[in-house]
């Protein structure tokens, strides 16, 4: 087991490493003459042009700036943003917490309601429960999270009055971020208005950005609970005389679980994605609405950086993915 | 019973096959569903000047966010343009832009995939590697990269939208071909003394061709979902007066307590778009492997 950590480890170093490379390239090549110009866009002097070549190693030879990128990418320095000059890693600690909460959100909706709709479509496969289930799911994958999410927004927000539209907390509460998660920091306010407050506006994102993940896993989980049923042991089973629960809970989802969960750690690096959506139309102070914004300030080295630290925690996902299938599928024998 | 032995024993793609998916197609309804809702909006687009005598990039700001009624469908937008007609003109974006991504991609996607499929060994692993470095970079994100590299515009989309689709399509083929490169045929031709290429291109690609069709018609439902998001994110096609499905969320997003409408009608084109290349996509799959039918 170990032995396939290490090697699935090694495998994604020479991926980064062609990553890194292609976007040190990025950023030298882009349009508009040379990196400092690009960067500077209008706002580009002689001078101003000339001290920031200079102090980001522009007019070196590209070798050199290469070897002085990856240098400092090891050191954990991933460069400062160009508008707020801040480093983009310290930017991140804070942004990322509110990313993070965001997903598990969407995928405790996406699972919470995936699975069971998946088992009840698959109980009377072609029954009018399966097609309903089916063209939920159709819908799932089929709306944008920003059409989504502005029609939830609509509903819940601007109709109903239940549920607010954007922000992490309301921002009268004053509530200290100290681990920028924030329901946690809601929680150390010892304040359960505070801890509601929180989980309020986390539920009309992760209902967006759980759409997706939740018709594919629903899809998945039928499939899955079909083809199982269909097994010899599964007849066995039922031919024992035990109960439909008992072959449900221990002869069916034990087996059918194994694709199911392989595609919930898929989509959580695809939910990545689409927090940078759905960020944007919540106003979700996350790490997708600051790409957002770096695009649209061209702020290129924080736009660099960021798509190298999301392929990073992709590649991790999918790390522990792969471990989690091993682990949980004696079959696979990885040697 | 008849046509799977007939198609058996068939030894290569003949016209036999791809009648028979026809004929399955055409007695799939979903499918047949997602190809209606696919030809409204193609004919929408091609007719749009036709359908509605309005200009879809100025408006009068004496008539600006006026409801739906007979003379504006769906309303008019801040500067007075008719809702109804610039959701026409988006068809032409979305579906043009949406679909050449796409073909951009898959055209990407067999050359890649073949050369490795085909070539396997060291030229593979290399291509391959390549292939996981994209594949890296999570959805969206390498399009919205690409978009912000190359600056505004249609052919910017497409070039970015595709590129972030070919990795997928090279993959699939490269399974396919890999798998092929072993059976009795290509085995047979290969001792018959054909040249790699004619192997590749009249033998394996011909049976590895399907699985790439219904993945490109899937892909093309997110494909017009992407673009519209990247419209969304206001790195569209660069010009304001261009009617664009997803900038015109983003330009109605700021009136969503006054005038849903201007949401409404742009995201359910997006959303019945999608769900008809679903829906096409699906059937295509069923159609072309009858071993899938559920």
């Amino acid at each position: 087991m170990l032995r396939f950590i290490v090697r699935r480890v090694l495998v994604s170093v020479p991926v980064l490493l062609g990553l890194s490379v292609i976007l040190f390239m990025f950023l030298r090549l882009l349009p508009g003459g040379g990196p400092a110009e690009a960067i500077l866009g209008q706002h580009a002097t002689p001078q101003l042009v000339a001290q920031i070549s200079a102090n980001q190693g522009f007019d070196k030879p590209l070798y050199e700036q290469y070897f002085l990128y990856i240098g400092k990418l090891l050191q954990g320095d991933f460069g400062s943003s160009f508008i707020d000059g801040r480093p983009v890693a310290q930017t991140f600690l804070i942004r990322f917490p509110g990313t993070i909460e965001l997903t598990i959100g969407a995928m405790i909706f996406a699972v919470g309601l995936g699975i069971p709709l998946g088992r009840l479509a698959a109980r009377h496969p072609n029954g009018w429960i399966d097609g309903m289930v089916t063209v939920i799911s159709l819908f799932g994958i089929s709306i944008p999270v920003f059409v989504l999410g502005y029609t939830l927004a609509f509903i819940f927000g601007v109709q109903l009055h239940w549920l607010p539209t954007s922000f992490q907390l309301d921002p009268r509460l004053d509530i200290d971020p100290v681990t920028h998660f924030p329901i946690i920091d809601a929680l150390l306010t010892g304040n359960w208005d505070n801890v509601l407050d929180a989980i309020s506006h986390l539920l009309l994102p992760s209902i967006a950005l759980g759409s997706i993940p939740l018709a594919v896993i629903t899809r998945i989980t039928r499939a899955s609970v079909i083809e199982v049923s269909n097994e010899d042991y599964v007849r066995t089973a039922r031919a024992k005389g035990l109960t439909n629960r008992r072959v449900d809970n221990r002869h069916i989802m034990r087996n059918a679980w194994l694709p199911v969960t392989t595609v919930i750690g898929l989509q959580t690096g695809a939910l990545l994605a689409g927090a940078v959506l759905t960020e944007t139309v919540f106003t979700w102070n996350g790490v997708g609405s600051w790409v957002v914004s770096s695009v649209q300030n061209h702020d290129f080295i924080v736009v660099q950086s960021l798509v190298l630290i999301f392929a990073i925690i992709f590649i991790v996902v999918n790390l522990i993915v792969d471990v989690g299938y091993a682990f949980l599928n004696p079959r696979i024998r990885y040697s | 019973m008849a046509t799977l032995v007939a198609e058996a024993a068939a030894p290569r793609v003949s016209s036999g096959l791809w009648r028979d998916a026809l004929r399955r197609l055409s007695r799939n309804g979903p499918a047949l569903i997602g190809l209606f809702f696919i030809a409204v909006f193609v004919l929408g687009a091609i007719l749009a000047p036709y359908i509605s005598h309005f200009d879809p990039t100025v408006g009068k700001l004496t008539d600006r966010y006026q409801g739906p009624s007979l003379t504006h469908l769906m309303g008019t937008d801040k500067l007075g343009r008719d809702e109804f007609t610039r959701v026409l003109y988006g068809a032409r974006i979305s579906l043009t832009v949406g679909v050449t991504a796409v073909l951009f991609g898959l055209i990407g996607g067999v050359v890649v995939g073949s050369i490795a499929g085909a070539a396997g060994g060291v030229v593979d692993g290399i291509l391959m590697r390549i292939i996981d470095v994209l594949l890296a970079v999570p959805g969206i994100l390498l399009a919205i990269g690409i978009v912000s590299w190359l600056g505004h515009g249609e052919v910017q989309i497409i070039l970015a939208v595709g590129i972030s689709y070919s990795p997928q399509f090279a993959r699939l083929l490269r399974g396919s071909l890999l798998a092929l490169r072993e059976s009795d045929y290509v085995t047979a031709a290969r001792s018959m003394g054909a040249s790699p290429a004619r192997i590749l291109l009249r033998h394996m690609l011909p049976n590895a061709l399907t699985p790439l069709i219904v993945q490109a018609t899937l892909a093309a439902a997110t494909a017009i979902i992407d673009v519209a998001g990247l419209g969304f994110l206001g790195l569209g096609p660069g010009d304001p007066r261009i009617a664009e499905w997803g900038e015109m969320l983003t330009d109605a997003s700021s009136f969503l307590q006054n005038y849903p409408y201007l949401i409404f009608f742009p995201g359910a084109a997006i959303v019945i778009s999608a769900i008809g290349f679903n829906l096409l996509g699906d059937g295509l799959r069923e159609a072309l492997d009858p071993r899938l039918k559920r």
